[in-house]
């Protein structure tokens, strides 16, 4: 037990001072569990063997990360993508593996080698390039927009991939391998549904899996979460959906697929489900972590002895993979018309070989297709090309932006003129309306409600809604609100609605907030919290209806609306007032003497706006269109 | 303040985001230093005007000017509200309504037609200037020198044809003229439109 817990100890502790430094230096968190891996590894040799058997543990990471990619695919934005996704990530995976894996054969690798060196290059680092589009800003910039299209192909590409490798396997290496389990395989048995049945058998088999997957996935889920949150405990949704991902990935070793396959599927199937943002919150972290691992691993696993003895071949394969893929990313650039400085962006950000090369590579090992020798050798090429990816984009900046910024303000400022969305927290009565009004309008809306049932029912009205508390950060997160343009409280919880303005005050100063209040006292709070617009929840409902009553008494329908407008902005102008009595006076008295005294005042300006027009302060009804007096033309005639 | 005159732009335009010609020529004055430009339609967009806002504003400019797109030969519906509200009684006219005295009063138009149209033996059989005189005789009624319209004609065919640039500088050179006090408002007594009298009106500068 004791040494489990002095290397998680040592593991948490490379991978909590690396990963902050690698961010700050602009490396990226990828390169800092490498970087941690490298240290408490071959550096310092504070881990040792070990490595691999946590490996195979951290590659449920990957099942997982295989899950949230297959969240974020929302058909319908797939299918607006289509045309970038398969032609230029298409091209882009199959001509860089192909051309890679024909020079491999020139150095003399087998054909089965060598197209799977073509598949582990052809891919690029989605965590190092997106983070750092981020970071930048340079996220809706159309080379932004492409390399997006091309990493969501590849990390699609993956699961195909994934699948074809095992038949791959190399005759000696699979014999080899036999050998060394032999002894394994006496107390170490995998539990599985297809070894020793027919052919056929196994073919259903599989089949109904997958079907289970969808099927169970698309109406089974949805109960099953109901249930567990409407029990309202946080941990029991974290529960199920640990339940779920692992559950799938069980399924489908047993029946012989991969998991990262079957949680993939498990992930589209639930892509339009009203739980994805709270699941994907709950996996998240798990995910982070275990991929974290995975990287300290590859990391502790780089053999420096080989960097020593081979460093020109290694220097010279990295170079020569970056080149060639900038080369191919930059013909695409041609096809598809990027043009400009989004040109030389597609081209530099694609370039490096990404974190699923890694995958793929332990995965070949274990799956005897290639020798460990030579893995050890890529894994340091795919390392080094990562490392090289924020120079890449310095020259960016630095060398090229510059160039294209003098000559095309205009043209690339029109690109960035994209309406970010508006999250809404609360669908209720209230949330409701102010959603159908942005979405009439075309604006994008994320909506999140923490009632399963609420959401339930809107869906049925093709309200798109989400289940989850929008006070949670990391939902909140996952729900896009680094991207958000606008933040819409309509909670009807009083004390949460305070509490969500606080936090996204301190968490996003930028964000403007615009907050429903339950009274007057509520909206001071709401207001004092950070919210920039504040309205009661009945106010214009009951001044509409006030001025219905005017009318109904028989005042003129002009006169009753100009009345309207009266009290409104009679009041508006003392609201200033009030809220600074409110916020000045102590917290058990809040409507203490002198704010009385403002209210009664402002009852009687009220009174006298709608009354006396010689004496209105704010432009009263009865002054505007009063006719001049009797007979002023008289002082009107010349002189 | 080292400017001689204070400038106030009224803008109307109740489609802004389908205008082609006003709002770039609104966006352009905002450019000019001495120069407050209001868009009414944004400030009141439910026509509710606050009468001691506007007139504290006007007390505090020389230079009043309207700009709108010509509607109905007339100006938008805000713009009569406008009149119908803060030129009160009092204020504007009448017994001691002299604030808007010695003020110098222009509009920037646009309108549809072609210059031909607008005269009269054109389709309008009136001049701008002609349909304006409402406005015209509220300056005089109110002791504001008044300046004939700066108007673009054609002007839904103005961008296509790009007419609309030369526009924009004549604009900003009055609009500098009107601030500086550089503007010759008697060589501009008998034009039809601010356009036609450019070149008298202005000083070389």
């Amino acid at each position: 037990m004791t040494s489990y817990f002095v290397q998680a100890c040592i593991y948490l502790c490379a991978a909590v001072i690396a990963v902050p430094l690698a961010r700050r230096l602009g490396l990226g968190s990828v390169l800092g569990y490498l970087i941690a891996g490298v240290i408490i590894g071959p550096v310092t040799g504070l881990v040792g063997k070990e490595t691999t058997s946590i490996q195979h543990f951290a590659e449920f990471g990957v099942v997982m990360m295989l899950f949230l990619v297959g969240l974020e695919l929302e058909p319908k934005m797939l299918w607006n993508m289509r045309n970038k996704l398969l032609g230029l990530g298409g091209l882009q995976v199959g001509v860089t593996a192909a051309l890679i894996a024909v020079l491999a054969l020139l150095f003399g690798q087998q054909w089965s080698i060598a197209l799977t060196i073509g598949l582990i290059f052809s891919l690029s680092s989605t965590a190092i390039v997106l983070q750092t589009f981020n970071e930048k800003g340079l996220n809706k910039t159309e080379g932004a927009r492409s390399a997006f299209s091309v990493l969501l192909f590849q990390d699609i590409a993956v699961i195909p991939m994934l699948a074809l490798i095992p038949l791959l396997a190399l005759p000696e290496l699979l014999e080899l391998s036999h050998h060394a389990a032999g002894h394994a395989d006496e107390h170490h048995q995998d539990i599985s549904l297809v070894t020793g049945t027919p052919g056929w058998a196994h073919a259903l088999i599989v089949i109904t899996a997958v079907a289970g997957v969808v099927v169970g996935g698309h109406f089974l889920s949805r109960p099953l979460f109901r249930f567990v949150a409407n029990s309202g405990l946080r941990e029991m949704f974290t529960a199920a959906s640990l339940m779920l991902v692992i559950g799938i990935a069980a399924l489908m070793s047993v029946v012989g697929l991969s998991p990262a396959l079957g949680t993939f599927l498990a992930g589209v199937v639930l892509a339009n489900s009203e739980f994805r943002h709270e699941l994907e919150s709950n996996i998240e972290p798990f995910k982070g972590l275990l991929l974290g691992l995975f990287f300290i691993t590859v990391g502790a696993g780089i053999n420096f002895d080989l960097l020593g003895t081979q460093a020109l071949l290694i220097a010279g394969l990295t170079i020569g993979v970056i080149s060639l893929k900038a080369l191919i990313l930059y013909s695409l650039t041609f096809i598809f018309k990027i043009v400009k400085s989004n040109q030389w962006l597609f081209t530099l950000s694609l370039a490096q070989a990404g974190e699923f090369g890694f995958v793929l590579l332990s995965y070949s090992v274990q799956n005897n297709v290639i020798p460990q020798d030579l893995a050890q050798l890529l894994s340091l090429v795919v390392a080094i090309s990562m490392f090289l990816t924020p120079g890449l984009f310095i020259v960016f900046e630095k060398i090229i932006l510059p160039r294209y910024q003098a000559s095309s303000n205009s043209q690339e400022a029109d690109n960035i003129d994209e309406q970010g969305t508006v999250i809404i927290a609360g669908i209720g009565r209230f949330g409701q309306i102010v959603n159908r009004l942005l979405v009439a309008n075309g604006v994008k809306t994320v909506v999140l409600d923490h009632e399963a049932n609420q959401v339930e029912l809107l869906r049925r009205i093709k309200i798109k809604s989400y289940f989850g508390d929008a006070t949670r950060p990391d939902l909140l997160h996952t729900a896009g609100i680094d991207e958000a343009a606008l933040f819409v409280i309509a909670l009807d919880d009083k004390e949460r609605a305070v509490e969500l303005t606080e936090h996204i005050k301190h968490s996003h100063p930028q964000l403007r907030i615009l907050a429903r209040a339950y009274d007057r006292g509520h909206g001071y709070r709401l207001r004092h919290a950070g919210a920039h617009y504040v309205v009661s929840e009945t106010y214009y409902s009951a001044l509409e209806l006030g001025g219905e009553a005017l009318n109904a008494l028989g005042l003129h329908p002009f006169r009753a609306s100009q009345q309207k407008g009266t009290f409104l902005e009679t009041e508006k102008a003392h609201l200033e007032e009030l809220y600074q009595t409110w916020s000045q006076a102590t917290d058990d008295d809040k409507f203490n003497e002198s704010y009385r005294e403002i209210f009664m005042r402002l009852e009687k300006l009220l009174e006298s706006a709608m009354n006396d027009h010689r004496n209105a302060s704010a432009a009263g009804s009865e002054r505007g269109w009063t006719p001049p007096p009797k007979g002023y033309t008289d002082d009107l005639a010349p002189d | 303040m080292p400017y001689s005159k204070k400038v106030l732009i009224l803008f109307a335009h109740p489609s802004h985001h389908r205008s082609e010609v006003n709002v770039p020529l609104f966006e352009a004055s905002q450019q000019i230093e001495g120069v407050n430009c209001v868009d009414l339609y944004a400030s009141y967009p439910n026509m509710r005007i606050d009468i001691d806002q506007e007139q504290s504003q006007l007390n505090e400019h020389d230079v009043i000017i309207f700009q709108f797109p010509l509607y109905w030969y007339s100006t938008p519906a805000i713009l009569k509200e406008w009149q119908d509200l803060v030129l009160e009684h009092g204020y504007a006219y009448g017994g001691g309504g002299d604030a808007l005295h010695g003020k110098t009063f222009l509009c920037a138009i646009s309108a549809g037609g072609a210059k031909t149209a607008y005269q009269t033996e054109g389709y309008n059989h009136f001049t701008v200037r002609e349909l304006l005189r409402p406005l015209e005789q509220t300056a005089h009624l109110t002791g504001m020198n008044y300046l004939p319209p700066f108007t673009l004609f054609s002007a839904r065919t103005a961008v296509e044809e790009n007419r609309l640039q030369h526009h924009i500088e004549d604009w900003l050179r009055i609009l500098k003229a009107l601030r500086d006090d550089k503007i010759d408002i008697s060589a501009t007594s008998n034009a039809i439109t601010l356009n036609d009298a450019l070149r008298d009106c202005l000083s070389n500068d």
